[in-house]
């Protein structure tokens, strides 16, 4: 212990420099294979007798470009709708989550109508819970409820998708340690404290990543809208097509979904890693 | 001396296991009693059981001459005069030092947050971790993690303290600390039940020692006498073993 740590710790490693060829050989050889491979399957493609009828019906730029304004504008009511259900169901899956966990003779009926709901919900398909509520509430013209099929489509994407995000909500309640619980029955806090400060908080962290995914497939299934004449993006690439019998304006929906759920995915993808990262920090 | 903890007869089964068999275990105010025995002899369900972590089948158990389970006592009640603390610390991972240990305070006992505050830091002071507050648990050691649980367990002022194999799961250099927190209650005359497999610990801080096997506490009495002059054969053979495995 008397000598100094300079002489009794030896240096850290000098960190390797990579010499030139191998920091970008590799690169350059997965780049010019990529290249090649794509290139010539893109050959492939545009040699092909059909093309020039393809290129004209699907990918027309002055079809999509003519079609493009009102696509546009459906896309953003297509994303208005994702953006709010999205709440909802954050709000409304995690009420359904705590229902289902609780215990008591009192609070059965709760406990019961969230497994109810849950398995109806989650066994009927989307679009059927679409058609149900976008064509069927309206008609029964009750006063003071709003009539469009906008209001009655989200409604339906926000019970359904609410099911899947109550199970996924409850299978993060469920992975809180039962010492979480025993700590927090010790010092005292009711049934709904314990979940309100010990086991929700920590539930909506372990599955913050499952949620994202479910966030990334109702993108996409806003879409569905569409079949009770919402006039999103879908049904607007539609409406050309109807009237121009050309498929281009589908292909810029489809450009439109496509740049907005793969930052989606991405993100998620990010969270996921982060929230893995997490994991290990706290098991190591 | 008044009689803090009287259990009686208390039995309970775990299906058709019987972990509990029939206990008698008084504990007077300011005493110590350590509960020493192998694992699954019942010591931790005994603790469970006093603040009704887990239901009991028979038997009673009287806090102050007052059955647990009397109205007067609603859960609590209990819980602020009975404080646990659990092997592995339990501490709520999504909050910092000083909202784990302000949480049963603010929200359970309705006391200001500027007060229970001011108590958590006092406490925090007193027990070698100021300037720990604002951590959050998994950057601490697990020592400081087991020192944070015991100083929640105390921040409602309990009269009895329990405490379930406390430094089972610290490194043998981190155990000290936690320890030195124990005696220190103690000298302040803390009424405690310790489960602990610490037999140089026990020694030291028990005022009487009680081994249990089978649910049943076979032998109890002076930490000198239990530990160095076992009658029972069972009591001899356990401390055999412990004397073997390096631990007294």
């Amino acid at each position: 212990m008397s000598s100094s740590p300079e002489t009794r710790v030896p240096a850290p490693p000098a960190r390797r420099t990579l010499s030139f060829r191998e920091r970008y050989v590799p690169f350059l050889i997965s780049f010019a294979s990529v290249a090649v491979v794509f290139g010539l399957l893109a050959r492939l493609v545009t040699s092909a007798q059909q093309w020039p009828r393809i290129k004209l019906q699907f990918f027309n730029a002055d079809a999509i470009r003519a079609s493009f304004p009102l696509v546009f504008r459906g896309f953003l009511t297509n994303m208005s709708v994702w953006v709010i259900a999205l709440f909802a169901i954050a709000g409304w899956a995690l009420m359904l989550a705590i229902f289902r966990s609780l215990s008591g003779p009192l609070l059965a009926p709760l406990k019961v109508f969230a497994i109810l709901y849950i398995d109806l919900l989650r066994g009927i398909p989307s679009l059927l819970l679409v058609l149900l509520f976008g064509f069927g509430v309206p008609a029964l013209q009750i006063p003071g409820l709003p009539r469009t099929g906008l209001f009655w489509g989200g409604v339906a994407m926000v019970l359904g998708y609410s099911a899947y995000a109550a199970e996924v909500y409850r299978s993060g309640m469920e992975a809180v340690h039962d010492g979480q619980r025993a700590a927090a029955k010790a010092l005292g806090l009711s049934q709904w404290q314990t979940l309100r400060f010990a086991i929700v908080p920590q539930a909506v962290r372990n599955v913050l990543p499952a949620l994202l995914n479910l966030a990334v497939a109702l993108q996409k299934d806003v879409a569905l809208l569409s079949v009770i004449g919402v006039r999103d993006a879908v049904r607007e690439a539609q409406i050309y097509t109807a009237r121009t019998f050309n498929y281009s304006s589908l292909i810029a929906a489809a450009m439109l979904f496509l740049a907005a759920t793969i930052p989606m995915a991405r993100f998620t993808d990010y969270v996921a890693r982060k929230d893995q990262e997490r994991r290990f920090q706290r098991t190591v | 001396m008044m009689k803090r903890i009287r259990i009686e007869n208390l039995t309970k089964y775990y299906g058709d296991n019987l972990v509990l068999d029939a206990i008698d275990l008084e504990v007077e105010e300011h005493e110590v009693v350590c509960l020493i025995g192998a694992s699954g002899s019942g010591k931790s369900t005994l603790l469970r059981c006093v603040n009704k972590l887990v239901p009991y089948d028979h038997g009673r158990i009287l806090l102050d001459d007052i059955s647990i389970d009397d109205e007067r006592f609603n859960t609590t009640e209990l819980y602020k005069r009975v404080g646990i603390v659990f092997q592995a610390y339990n501490l709520f991972p999504h909050m910092n030092v000083l909202d784990n240990i302000t949480l049963a305070p603010r929200r359970v006992h309705r006391t200001s947050r500027a007060e229970s505050e001011a108590r958590a830091l006092e406490l925090l002071d007193m027990f070698g971790m100021n300037g720990y507050a604002h951590s959050y648990p998994e950057r601490l050691s697990g020592g400081q993690q087991q020192r944070v649980a015991i100083i929640r367990a105390l921040a409602t002022n309990p009269e009895v303290l329990m405490l379930d194999e406390v430094t089972a799961a610290l490194d043998p250099e981190l155990i000290g600390g936690v320890l030195k927190i124990i005696k220190d209650l103690k000298t302040q005359g803390m009424t405690m039940m310790i489960v602990t497999h610490e037999m140089g610990f026990a020694r030291d801080v028990a005022d009487r020692v009680c081994f249990l096997e089978g649910g049943r506490i076979l032998e109890e009495g002076l930490p000198q006498k239990i530990l160095a002059h076992p009658e029972n054969p069972r009591t001899r053979q356990f401390l055999q073993r412990i004397i073997e495995a390096g631990r007294l």
